[in-house]
């Protein structure tokens, strides 16, 4: 397996800031795991992404990239192993035509034209979209855009795949889409780095990171995070549904065991306990 | 608001479709250069006919070459008056202080008049007929000579196509300002001229405001995906000549040739 990111005493502050948002913050990702990142609005997720991808330059610290390091000279290296899916689908949308949009990474990379066709096909149908390729962005849906960017991103063969708030711009069944194509993409062998506020996408990764105010607070498997009710509101996060219920039923005077329950665990023990009663 | 624009392309099957953007623009524009060839009835018909036939091989309905001409209305009544009463030479039909009708302004009225016409329908069938992204590419290729003296042809067919994948988004969002506005009671169609200038405010400045945040997303976005401009950048949108537009061009040469034998 081994490490594909690895961040080390990383120090970040924007320049209009008096207080650094990151202080000697460290974080190592394996391969082919699924973390999420939450935390509050101005937390620092996003800016941590961008200073992964070298889109903002940090201040101090060292990041290895798959063993690469990230700074000026290999910039175009990491950028050809991290690809990115934006918050907003309007906005990372450059090209006029779907298959157009898709191949705009590949023309950065100078590949030539059939291989660029074979690869947008390819994408293409990997994210179920192959019957829109020559439709225009504005006709289509906001999840839609996102697998046309998701396609984009896979055109390029990345070993990392970043959601910075993929999902957050979406309709609910947008987003349960677009979650159940990470989900695949995790199957497939893709590092990913999802960043995210909706607790259900957080709940498929296999860990979750939660930052707060520029620190790593907590960084564990979902279920013990999401067991951690009472300080997961104190940080201004969501709990799962599963975990409102769990709280709802101790009201009403019915023992629930501690652990985290995901919505199927929820279902198989409320069978459980009405057999027994 | 968004059919006024880019809805003005009218896809249909044929043969002026088909063809090469390249040849369309380049025949647009030689069009326009070729029309000053004219200086006889003959010459008129002659280009009138080539129009006519352009346009019915289009196989796109009358009306909306009309609807090309409308917006112009004025001006051709202008330059047609303009010539009509202050033209001299020929024989004098009617005169009063400066004005005068004569037979030779009647024939350059007839002559600006059709000028005008024929110049208006071959750019309507140039955009009817052509994709924005398609004449983004046309206007790119002919362009790439330019790269010559170093202007930056691939940052501007970039910009270009930046631009027009924009456009319906902005329309959109203009429309969405604007009923947003609505909703607080701005009104946007009563009042005075300058009334009606200054709640132009509340919809522009928040349009700026978001086209910026747009144009640095994207920037950011298109970074990602490692653009970083300059030359060594492949195509992946490609343009095929085929025989109809080398025929096509041959026939624009030969009129040429015609109009040149036919003039006076």
């Amino acid at each position: 397996m081994g490490k594909i990111i690895e961040v080390k005493d990383l120090t970040f502050h924007y320049p209009d800031q008096k207080e650094p948002l990151f202080d000697q913050l460290s974080l190592s990702i394996e391969r082919g795991q699924w973390v999420a990142i939450i935390g509050h609005n101005g937390s620092g997720k996003s800016t941590l992404v961008r200073i992964i991808d070298g889109l903002l330059a940090p201040q101090a610290g060292t990041i290895f990239v798959d063993g690469i390091s990230v700074t000026p000279e290999n910039i175009w290296q990491i950028r050809e192993k991290i690809g990115m899916v934006f918050q907003n689908p309007d906005n990372q949308f450059v090209s006029a035509d779907v298959e157009g949009d898709v191949a705009f990474g590949m023309e950065n990379l100078g590949l030539d034209r059939d291989v660029m066709k074979y690869r947008v096909d390819q994408a293409l149908r990997k994210v179920n979209m192959e019957d829109f390729k020559g439709h225009d962005p504005s006709r289509l849906s906001g999840g839609q855009k996102q697998r046309v960017a998701i396609a984009g991103v896979l055109t390029l063969r990345p070993d990392v795949i970043i959601f910075d708030e993929a999902t957050s711009m979406l309709d609910p069944e947008g987003r349960q889409d677009i979650i159940k194509l990470m989900t695949k993409l995790h199957k497939k062998g893709y590092t990913l780095i999802s960043i995210t506020h909706n607790i259900d996408e957080a709940a498929m990764a296999d860990r979750v990171c939660v930052i707060d105010d520029g620190k790593i607070a907590a960084d564990s498997s979902p279920a013990e995070i999401f067991a951690q009710e009472k300080e997961l509101i104190a940080m201004g996060l969501d709990v799962p549904y599963s975990e409102r219920l769990k709280d709802e039923l101790l009201h009403n005077g019915i023992e629930v065991p501690h652990e985290y329950l995901t919505e199927k665990g929820m279902v198989d023990w409320l069978c459980k306990l009405h057999s027994k009663n | 608001m968004n059919k006024l624009l880019l809805g003005r392309y009218i896809h249909a099957d044929s043969f002026v479709h088909k063809l090469d953007a390249r040849a369309k623009l380049f025949l647009s524009f030689y069009f326009i250069v070729i029309i000053f060839l004219c200086n006889n009835w003959q010459t008129y018909t002659l280009l009138g006919i080539l129009t006519l036939v352009s346009v019915v091989c289009s196989k796109i309905k009358l009306k909306f070459f009309w609807d090309g001409i409308r917006p112009l209305v004025w001006l051709i009544i202008f330059t047609v008056v303009l010539q009509l009463f202050f033209s001299s030479g020929g024989h004098v039909y009617w005169q009063w202080g400066i004005f005068r009708i004569t037979s030779l302004g009647i024939e350059n009225a007839i002559y600006i008049f059709c000028r005008f016409v024929l110049i208006v329908c071959m750019s309507t069938l140039l955009t009817l007929t052509t994709p924005p992204l398609q004449i983004a590419d046309g206007m790119e290729a002919l362009m790439k000579p330019l790269k010559k003296v170093k202007v930056p042809v691939d940052e501007i067919a970039l910009m270009l196509s930046i631009a027009l994948r924009f456009v319906p988004t902005l329309m959109d969002e203009t429309t969405k300002i604007m009923n947003a506005q609505r909703s607080r009671g701005v009104n946007f169609e009563e009042g005075s001229l300058w009334h009606r200038a200054k709640m132009l405010v509340p919809l522009l400045i928040p349009l700026f405001v978001s086209s910026f945040n747009r144009a640095e997303d994207l920037a950011i976005a298109m970074e990602a995906r490692g653009y970083r401009g300059g030359s060594h950048r492949t195509k992946y949108r490609q343009q095929v000549w085929h025989r109809n537009d080398t025929l096509v061009m041959m026939l624009f040469a030969v009129v040429t040739g015609l109009l040149i034998y036919l003039r006076k």
